[in-house]
């Protein structure tokens, strides 16, 4: 087979398409958005952008008991928004083999949190899987499937942002076709009233989780490198197992493939042979709270961080105390993300940070409106969390406007939307429409029609938000400064439930890059422009806009320019035109 | 086979938009194509929207993280005056080589006063850098009709401080580029690798 380099998600696809995969559902979210965009490039996968993770989550688990191999596919806080049927599934059991592939991301490289799923999988009685890099995703998933169909559960494979998006060699093979399973009528099994769901609890406790702990014993995912016993030995797992190899290249090591439920004979064995040993492991001590549990004494996260991420300097620093010779860091400069040239959401925040309300943010590229110069956004806690917190805001005595993607708004802002004109709420609610999923590279949701595979209908925002019973709803291009800034004080003034689309494609979607194809870019004449005591322009926190060290007045990179001309209508002396 | 080529580490930094993980992509599947193993991390998503972006490419016959460990660097190949010396600190303290883009990027916070861009950032990178490639491939990129090929003609002058044979490189551009772009980027990384000869 020919060597490859793919990245863990990329494998992890690659892996379950080798398994006889079938159906696969997700909802975009960095780091594991790939996993199904690569899916949906084979024909005998059908795949899908759900509208959230547990909508994808019960997609690919009806497919599983409808008799054919599934997966589905999140980031680490997905796993919230799906945990309700995840639990349950534990105790109801699969039918033919069911993955959950579950990202997280140590570090929060583009998250709201780093919790641990695997926290989640022991609370749900789900078993783990943690691959280390790519080559084993592509192995860990395919034996995901089988443990799935042999102990009738769903089966977690772990991944971190290192593994999904660390690129490494894989050699991947050919489709073994799994013949679909009959699919039996089985209400004891499959109807969680309590009598039934006592009685699958019990199964679940007293029956599966023994064998698949004699099971773990006996996995061939599982790799003891052995090495000098008058040193410190280690059990990790994940891609902690790489940093221990670079910086302890002879120490021994007890590599866990599936972390949860943990080998005990084989444990027994190595802390029989290395009686120092310590815990190095991505994210909470959940490993070492299992080998405590056990009566062992192991060290852990009382040396190594509980936050961020781990990676051989980090090892190095604080289990050996030193360092490798460096030349001295120097400072660079703050370079955090920023709204794009052209994007249609600067308007938006442009108007908020005027009207000074509070806001109730959500999550997605808009969050970036919380950044110098808009500083607009008071909250970003989860997904669609805006309107229910605007509400809440309300019912303190304070008006508050929600302010939320078109993508995010499909995912869970509807049902907020419906709780605030159920309740009879009176806040504003701010609906930017891109057309896309912007954030984690433009995948399509609802609102686009446009689905992962094959071609779907489209549910129009608009028409959506006056059927959930809200009167006042204005559509404005929110390029356009002045109407943009009006329409929202309107909404904010208007009695009862109100609804601002803000509706302009994403400047980085062919929708949107035509748009300015003719468009010129812009230039400041610095004759007109009177500079540091004025900088209106800057408000509009465009990255293509710079100033001048000397004179200090604004200039316009030409490069970066893609002409969209907002900048244009907040310069009060006229100075900022299109080049001829 | 190439003859053994041991364990090397690249970081490719700049600013998103540029090209870096293209570029990165590019070195990684050189390597591929010579049978080493490699690894190759970066980090995507939010940061991608202007903000600082660099992918670590590591190779050689045993590769284990994923990460490049701090002072282990031989090559920086850097898009960026700022973002050269955002990473200086994890280049090997001898043998080790800069690339760098004649090129700076203001951000948001500096020009809106918050923060300060770096001034003297070649003086600094001569202190630490064992060699300097200073590369103006914007220019290069401009007169070859096409700006969004600076990135190759970058990775063809960091390409001459690699262990791999020029047409190697060719054969992995002409897998990865569509045909429409692929003319143009080839004379980019042939005019990159020209700068760099002519510069020594």
């Amino acid at each position: 087979m020919a060597r490859r380099l793919l990245s863990g998600n990329e494998a992890l696809a690659y892996g379950a398409w080798a398994a006889g995969l079938k159906v696969a559902a997700a909802y975009p979210g960095t780091p594991s958005t790939e996993v199904l965009e690569t899916l949906a490039r084979f024909p005998e996968v059908r795949a899908e952008w759900s509208t959230n993770e547990k909508v994808a989550y019960e997609v690919a688990y009806g497919a599983a008991l409808g008799g054919v191999r599934s997966l589905v596919a999140m980031k680490h806080v997905g796993l919230n928004v799906a945990a309700d049927p995840f639990f349950s599934s534990a105790y109801a059991g699969v039918n033919a083999g069911f993955v959950v592939i579950v990202a997280d991301d140590p570090g929060m490289h583009s998250s709201q949190n780093e919790q641990d799923s695997r926290r989640h999988a022991k609370a749900a009685r789900v078993p783990v899987l943690e691959p280390s890099d790519p080559a084993e995703a592509y192995l860990f998933v395919q034996r995901a499937f089988e443990i799935s169909e042999r102990f009738d559960l769903p089966v977690m494979v772990r991944m971190t942002t290192r593994v999904s998006h660390g690129k490494g060699v894989v050699e991947p093979g050919k489709r073994r076709e799994v013949p679909p399973r009959e699919y039996r009528k089985d209400m004891q099994k499959y109807v969680m009233v309590p009598a039934n769901a006592r009685v699958r609890h019990r199964i679940l406790e007293e029956e599966k989780l023994p064998a698949l702990r004699r099971f773990s014993d006996t996995l061939d995912l599982h790799r003891l490198e052995p090495g000098d016993p008058e040193k410190l030995a280690f059990v990790t797992s994940g891609v902690a197992y790489h940093y221990v190899r670079e910086v302890f290249p002879d120490h021994a090591v007890l590599k866990l493939g599936l972390s949860w439920p943990l080998p005990e004979r084989l444990l027994e064995e190595f802390f029989g042979t290395y009686p120092r040993v310590m815990v190095v492991e991505e994210g909470d001590p959940v490993i070492e709270e299992e080998l405590k549990a056990l009566g062992y004494s192991v060290e852990g996260k009382n040396r190594l961080p509980r936050y961020g991420e781990l990676d051989p300097s980090v090892l190095r620093a604080r289990i050996l105390g030193s360092e490798l010779p460096h030349p001295e860091p120097r400072k660079a400069v703050s370079r955090p993300p920023a709204l794009c040239p052209g994007c249609p959401y600067t308007g938006v925040f442009w108007s908020l940070s005027l009207l000074k309300k509070p806001v109730m943010g959500d999550i997605g590229c808009y969050t970036l409106g919380a950044l110098p110069p808009f500083q607009a956004m008071d909250t970003t806690i989860d997904m669609g969390a805006s309107i229910p917190m605007a509400f809440g805001m309300e019912k303190a005595g304070r008006q508050a406007v929600a302010v939320i993607g078109d993508s995010t708004f499909f995912h869970s802002g509807v049902a907020g939307l419906i709780d605030l004109v159920y309740n009879g709420g009176h806040s504003t609610v701010i609906i930017l429409e891109n057309d896309t999923t912007g954030m984690t590279g433009h995948q399509g949701h609802p609102g686009t029609g446009k689905t992962l595979q094959n071609g779907g209908r489209r549910v129009d925002i608009e028409q959506l938000v006056r059927a959930i019973g809200v009167e006042h709803v204005q559509v404005v291009d929110p390029h356009d400064l002045k109407a943009t800034k009006r329409a929202i004080s309107e909404a904010i003034r208007h009695e009862g439930p109100s609804v601002v689309i803000a509706r302009r494609p994403c400047v980085l979607i062919p929708e949107g890059r035509e748009l300015y194809q003719e468009e010129p870019v812009r230039w400041i004449d610095p004759e007109a422009c009177v500079g540091a005591r004025c900088h209106s322009c800057l408000r509009v926190g465009c990255p293509a806009i710079s100033v001048d060290k000397e004179t200090g007045k604004p200039y316009i990179v030409d490069f970066l320019c893609v002409g969209c001309g907002v900048c244009e209508q907040t310069c009060p002396y006229d100075a900022i035109h299109p080049v001829d | 086979m190439m003859p053994s080529i041991p364990l090397t580490n690249v970081i490719v930094a700049g600013v998103g938009g540029q090209g870096i993980l293209t570029a990165a992509e590019v070195l990684a599947r050189v390597a591929l194509e010579a049978g080493l193993e490699v690894k190759k991390s970066e980090v995507k998503g939010l940061s991608q929207r202007g903000g600082s972006v660099v992918s670590f490419v590591r190779f050689g016959p045993r590769v284990y993280s994923p990460v490049i460990e701090k002072g282990t660097a031989q090559l920086l190949v850097a898009f960026e005056r700022a973002e050269a010396l955002r990473w200086v600190h994890f280049l090997k303290p001898e043998d080790n080589a800069v690339v760098l883009n004649d090129l700076t990027v203001v951000p948001l916070p500096a020009t809106l006063g918050l923060d300060t861009y770096p001034q003297d950032v070649e003086e600094t990178l001569r202190q630490v850098a064992g060699r300097l490639l200073v590369v103006n491939a914007p220019a290069v990129a401009n007169r070859l009709g096409n700006p969004l090929v600076a990135n190759t003609v970058v990775l063809g002058a960091a390409s001459t401080l690699l262990p791999f044979p020029e047409d190697l490189w060719q054969r992995v551009l002409t897998d990865l580029f569509r045909r429409k772009y692929l003319e143009v980027n080839l004379q980019a990384f042939a005019e990159g690798r020209r700068l760099a000869h002519t510069s020594s």
